[in-house]
């Protein structure tokens, strides 16, 4: 199987006359995690939604270049975008739980998808539940609505309700950034274990824990890719200047 | 006259004061006032009766089976009519030139003045499609009345699901009628029900549009077809042609409490529904 996974190749995305991605060029590979790092308003969010063509919702948005997946351009005409989207998995910076009970938000993606046995469904939700490290917390109150969870629990869910689509991919944007420090462990431990099974891509401003996670890291700046390689390397002896700048905190 | 700061305030207070009295004051006066004198005529009779000897004697049940008919129908069309318009105009369209117009068209429709659309009704339903006076012609006529009023709160009801639920529908690989109809709808239904309840006691007291349309004939109604007298209309005819004044006013005194009935389950429905979804 080709080691690489997505192939983005002279990717450029704009909205309306604007541009947020310029030219970028990226390989991600199969059973990573790679990290996305750059201050605010460098296109790491319009990079993650590009891939899952979530920005297609949104005025004007219009792309040149391709973005290969498993070898086909996701942008071509004739894709099946409601499949692409349950390939891959999007996690958001805030925990979004639909105002409905724990089973019902696991069950949700399954559902649309045309799932209709109770039995299966069932079975689903249990194995998401326990693939992203809630099961053991709310296998008793499945009913209870998603919003009395904490927001740890919450983002947790987000994650089990995309697994119970068995994506290739988990795309997270910021997953952590309004989480206490035990939640965030919680949820970089599923993401070590789920590499196994999953190519995972973590959109972060907290370049300690791109460190701590991600096996390559990319720098975004302005719309571009600066640079991208092993973590150990991007974060010891960067090539470019401005990645270097934006790691000792010379802004960003 | 320049008062100083702390007399100003106790003044604008207590005149503030004064204008919540006086607004509360005219709807207790009304009520108290139609259920003083219609109260001593209703009994069960009165409700399970039909008029008799022209309305002269006898209950208003043909009446009420009127309202509740007139008023059914004109929900079941203006529901899906409205509801749908309101969908469309929110999920399916960006604001341009085209939405500005239709929701214009819906304002516009809102400032109509009832007795027009009563002769609208007659020309169009009554004459020209051959329906006669008849629920259906009221029906219609009561649909059209309550249509901006039901595009209008559930395009509210609809705005106010946060974007955010479509956004997580959408990534979970669903179409967009799914997300419309599994996410949107279902967070927008308080707001629905409250137009369309709000619509049911507008409805209830409509007489101008009812009474070119729907006819007067006291028999209980057998079809569609059939004209009704609804309560509003009775009471009209029985108050101007000096028939019963009595059961004039209760009639009157039914309508109102059905109407405050209408409007206190409002309340707590929405009230219901609001804790339940937030």
């Amino acid at each position: 199987m080709d080691p690489i996974a997505i192939q983005v190749s002279r990717f450029s995305h704009y909205f309306g006359s604007e541009r947020a991605l310029a030219d970028l060029n990226l390989d991600v590979f199969r059973n990573e995690i790679l990290g996305v790092i750059g201050p605010a308003r460098s296109g790491k969010s319009t990079f993650l939604c590009a891939l899952n063509r979530l920005n297609d919702l949104v005025r004007g948005s219009r792309v040149e270049g391709t973005i290969s997946i498993e070898g086909r351009d996701i942008y071509e005409s004739g894709t099946d975008v409601i499949e692409l989207r349950r390939k891959l998995g999007m996690v958001f910076a805030t925990p979004i739980p639909l105002p409905r009970s724990i089973f019902e938000n696991v069950a949700f993606g399954p559902r649309m998808a045309g799932v209709r046995q109770r039995t299966r469904i069932s079975e689903i939700v249990r194995d998401s539940l326990e693939k992203g490290g809630l099961w053991e917390e709310v296998k008793d109150r499945l009913d209870t609505s998603a919003l009395k969870l904490s927001g740890g629990q919450q983002q947790r869910l987000c994650l089990a309700r995309i697994l119970a689509l068995k994506p290739d991919f988990i795309l997270l944007d910021e997953p952590t950034s309004g989480l206490d420090p035990i939640s965030t462990m919680k949820i970089e431990d599923s993401l070590r274990k789920l590499k196994k099974d999953y190519t995972i891509i973590l959109v972060t401003n907290n370049t300690r824990q791109a460190a701590r996670v991600a096996d390559r890291t990319a720098f975004f700046l302005n719309g571009e890719l600066v640079e991208a390689g092993p973590s150990a390397r991007i974060f010891t002896a960067p090539s470019d200047p401005r990645t270097d700048d934006y790691l000792r905190g010379r802004f960003g | 006259m320049r008062l100083g700061p702390r007399l100003e305030q106790r003044v604008a207070t207590a005149l503030l004061w004064v204008m919540t009295a006086m607004t509360i004051g005219v709807l207790v006066f009304i009520i108290v006032f139609v259920l003083r004198k219609g109260l001593p005529v209703i009994d069960v009779g009165f409700l399970t009766k039909n008029p008799v000897d022209m309305g002269k004697g006898g209950g208003i049940f043909s009446t009420v089976i009127g309202t509740v008919s007139l008023t059914a129908f004109a929900i079941l069309i203006a529901t899906p009519l409205g509801v749908g318009t309101a969908i469309y105009l929110t999920e399916y369209t960006w604001e341009n030139a085209m939405t500005r117009v239709i929701r214009f068209g819906a304002e516009c429709l809102a400032g109509i003045p009832s007795i027009i659309f009563g002769l609208f009704g007659f020309i169009l339903f009554v004459t020209k499609l051959g329906f006669g006076w008849s629920i259906l012609s009221g029906g219609l006529t009561l649909a059209f009345m309550i249509l901006p009023t039901i595009i209008r709160t559930s395009e509210e009801a609809i705005k106010s699901v946060p974007p955010d639920y479509r956004t997580v529908s959408f990534s979970l690989g669903s179409t967009k009628w799914q997300t419309v109809t599994r996410v949107v709808l279902p967070s927008a239904l308080p707001g629905i029900v409250t137009g369309v309840i709000l619509s049911v006691g507008r409805s209830i007291g409509e007489t101008a549009a009812v009474i070119f349309t729907a006819g007067s004939a006291l028999r209980i109604p057998t079809s569609v077809f059939s004209s009704s007298r609804t309560m509003s209309v009775h009471f009209y005819i029985m108050a101007r042609e000096g028939i019963s004044m009595p059961r004039a006013y209760g009639t009157a005194a039914v309508l109102i409490i059905a109407i405050l009935a209408v409007n206190i389950a409002t309340y707590y429905l929405m009230n219901r529904f609001i804790r339940r979804y937030s």
